[in-house]
């Protein structure tokens, strides 16, 4: 526990150090704001709309974003130390190749966790001082409901970054599997449902379907913060799929959790079987 | 307690044999000096002594324990070649954070740091360090926890000559406290005073190992003797054709000088003869060099495999 807690504070005081933190929470504050106050200036207006549309929107671009940060924050994780020769090294110290691996990943994402708290934190904060008529305990809640699936949705795609940092022995590549990740999440899962959606032409099990949403999880993500703000909902897209979907809430908290824990088992597996 | 004991061990990478049936021992208070051209095995042995990888075949055992336990890498202290380490951070930070994994106190950071030269720099981030100083900051690092066990891989590279001789000397007082040190080096007359021990690897198969003295006896090289004539050169000449041990001697001539390779088992008779005669001005012994007996167990083909891969 000792070494874990070593290699995250090594990683946490990096994030300090190279103003990453900062970076990140300074981007997530401005989003918010931006969002929360010309949101609506699509319809001729500019002022807070109101809760659910806010949190819809910061949702909808948090997916592009937080995906993206966290494959950054992570990618040379492991093939970074190997690059600079310390992976090497650090095996020769009393310090299992699963403690390298969790300690790395306390350190992003405890990185990722504080960003995103001080971020939409400080947005949130502002929205509830400035807005005269908000009702501020819808707010708090749906605030904290999006900031703590942000941060579980940064850690999978933190744990994806893993997958590949342990299999790759160049940073570069890291790179560019990581993007290729990213495109596959972010941009191309919802267009491929949609197609086999069209394609399948009502034949395939309308009970199968929604559950493929699980396999992404931007649309658990989606999901979750905008079917929380009940009927009057709108789902868009493939996302309407979710409103078939026979779980609540609670399932999609737990499955959201499993896209961290599987992803991260799984390069601790990989990491196990790598030859140094 | 010896420091490591490999015995009869084989390591396959792939299809290829990378080591084959190697036996080796190192004693605390032991320097072990470890030779091979580039591929001959060397970083395969230091890999599987500090369990990064599990012998193909027969066993390891390190500091009486399995190697690769927490318990026995505590002990040990490694330096690799060409670490880079982290350039965003100051000398002083990464040996803290190392010295945090090892387990060792803080408070021995600054006098490691001191220690090893780099006193002044320990403030200052890595990136701005020569090789030199990111080598002395490896030898600070492998240094720390006071290991029983010490593993050096090319630790003179990018040092100057007072650094060079500087390390050594803190190599011998480690020693001297009871500390099995392995040097892995290229730097062979550089390293040859330092040694007790040498180990000589090719194709993965230990060709000779033993102290300077009894690599010279197995290598059964000749000795050269420099011979400076009292009563000019004929008559030098033939007491040595005339000595017991004259058969078959080279004789070369050199500015005055005779220069005789005899077999080290008829050296003496030769001395004897030579300074009985009368005929003797200066004589000079010249043992073969490590480097000599080096080139000897690796072969003439030696050079052929200096492309290897490591």
């Amino acid at each position: 526990m000792n070494s874990i807690w070593t290699i995250a504070r090594k990683e946490l005081s990096d994030s300090l150090r190279n103003r990453w933190l900062v970076a990140i929470a300074l981007v997530f504050a401005v989003l918010a704001l931006g969002i929360a106050w010309f949101g609506a200036a699509a319809s001729g207006q500019v002022g807070y709309a109101s809760t659910p549309a806010t949190i819809a929107s910061l949702a909808s671009l948090g997916i592009f974003l937080i995906p993206l940060i966290a494959l950054l924050l992570a990618y040379d994780a492991i093939v970074g130390e190997e690059e600079g020769g310390t992976l090497l090294l650090l095996m020769t110290y009393p310090l299992s190749r699963g403690q390298l691996l969790f300690g790395k990943f306390l350190g992003h994402g405890l990185t990722l966790a504080f960003a995103t708290m001080i971020g939409f934190g400080v947005a949130g904060i502002a929205i509830a001082l400035l807005v005269e008529d908000v009702a501020v305990g819808a707010l708090a809640a749906a605030m904290f409901r999006f900031i703590v699936s942000t941060i579980l949705l940064g850690w999978g795609f933190i744990a994806l970054a893993y997958m590949i940092s342990v299999r790759v022995s160049e940073k570069p590549v890291a790179a560019g599997l990581a993007l290729g990740i990213w495109f596959f999440f972010v941009l191309v899962f919802d267009l491929m449902l949609l197609g086999i959606l069209v394609a399948s032409e009502g034949k395939l099990s309308p009970e199968l379907l929604p559950w493929l949403l699980m396999l992404n999880p931007t649309d658990i993500y989606r999901l979750l913060n905008i079917v929380a703000f009940g009927e009057g909902a709108q789902l868009s897209g493939v996302l309407s799929l979710g409103a078939d979907l026979p779980i609540g809430p609670a399932g999609m908290w737990f499955a959201l959790v499993l896209w961290f824990v599987i992803p991260l088992t799984g390069a601790w597996a990989l990491f196990r079987r790598r030859r140094i | 307690m010896s420091c490591f004991r490999l015995e009869n061990v084989s390591y396959r990478y792939d299809k290829t044999l990378v080591l084959n049936g190697v036996d080796l021992r190192l004693e605390p208070g032991e320097i072990l000096g470890l030779f091979g051209h580039n591929g001959a095995g060397k970083t395969t042995s230091i890999k599987l002594i500090l369990g990064l990888m599990t012998p193909t075949q027969g066993t390891v055992s390190v500091l009486d324990g399995a190697a690769g336990d927490p318990h026995v890498s505590q002990h040990i202290g490694y330096l690799p070649e060409n670490v880079m380490f982290y350039p965003q951070l100051t000398g002083r930070e990464i040996l803290n954070h190392f010295a945090r994994l090892k387990g060792a106190s803080l408070k021995q950071v600054p006098v490691l740091l001191e220690q090893v030269g780099l006193g002044d720099a320990m403030k200052a981030r890595v990136k701005t360090y020569s090789k030199g100083m990111r080598q002395r900051l490896g030898l600070a690092q492998a240094l720390l926890g006071k290991p029983k066990l010490l593993m050096l891989d090319e630790p003179t590279v990018g040092l100057d000559p007072v650094a060079t001789a500087d390390l050594y000397r803190l190599l011998r007082k480690l020693r001297d406290e009871g500390t099995g040190i392995v040097l892995c080096s290229h730097v062979l007359p550089g390293v040859e005073p330092y040694i007790d021990r040498a180990a000589i690897l090719t194709d993965g198969a230990l060709k000779a190992v033993g102290d300077l003295v009894s690599l010279r006896r197995q290598a059964n090289m000749s000795v050269t003797l420099s011979i400076e004539p009292a009563n000019g050169s004929s008559a030098l000449e033939k007491v040595i054709e005339a000595s017991s041990a004259g058969n078959g001697l080279m004789i070369k001539k050199d500015n005055g000088r005779l220069q005789v390779d005899v077999r080290p088992s008829e050296k003496m008779a030769l001395i004897q003869d030579l300074l009985n005669s009368g005929e003797v001005q200066d004589l000079g012994i010249h043992q073969p060099t490590l480097e000599d007996v080096y080139v000897h167990f690796i072969g003439s083909g030696g050079l052929a495999h200096r492309g290897g891969a490591q």
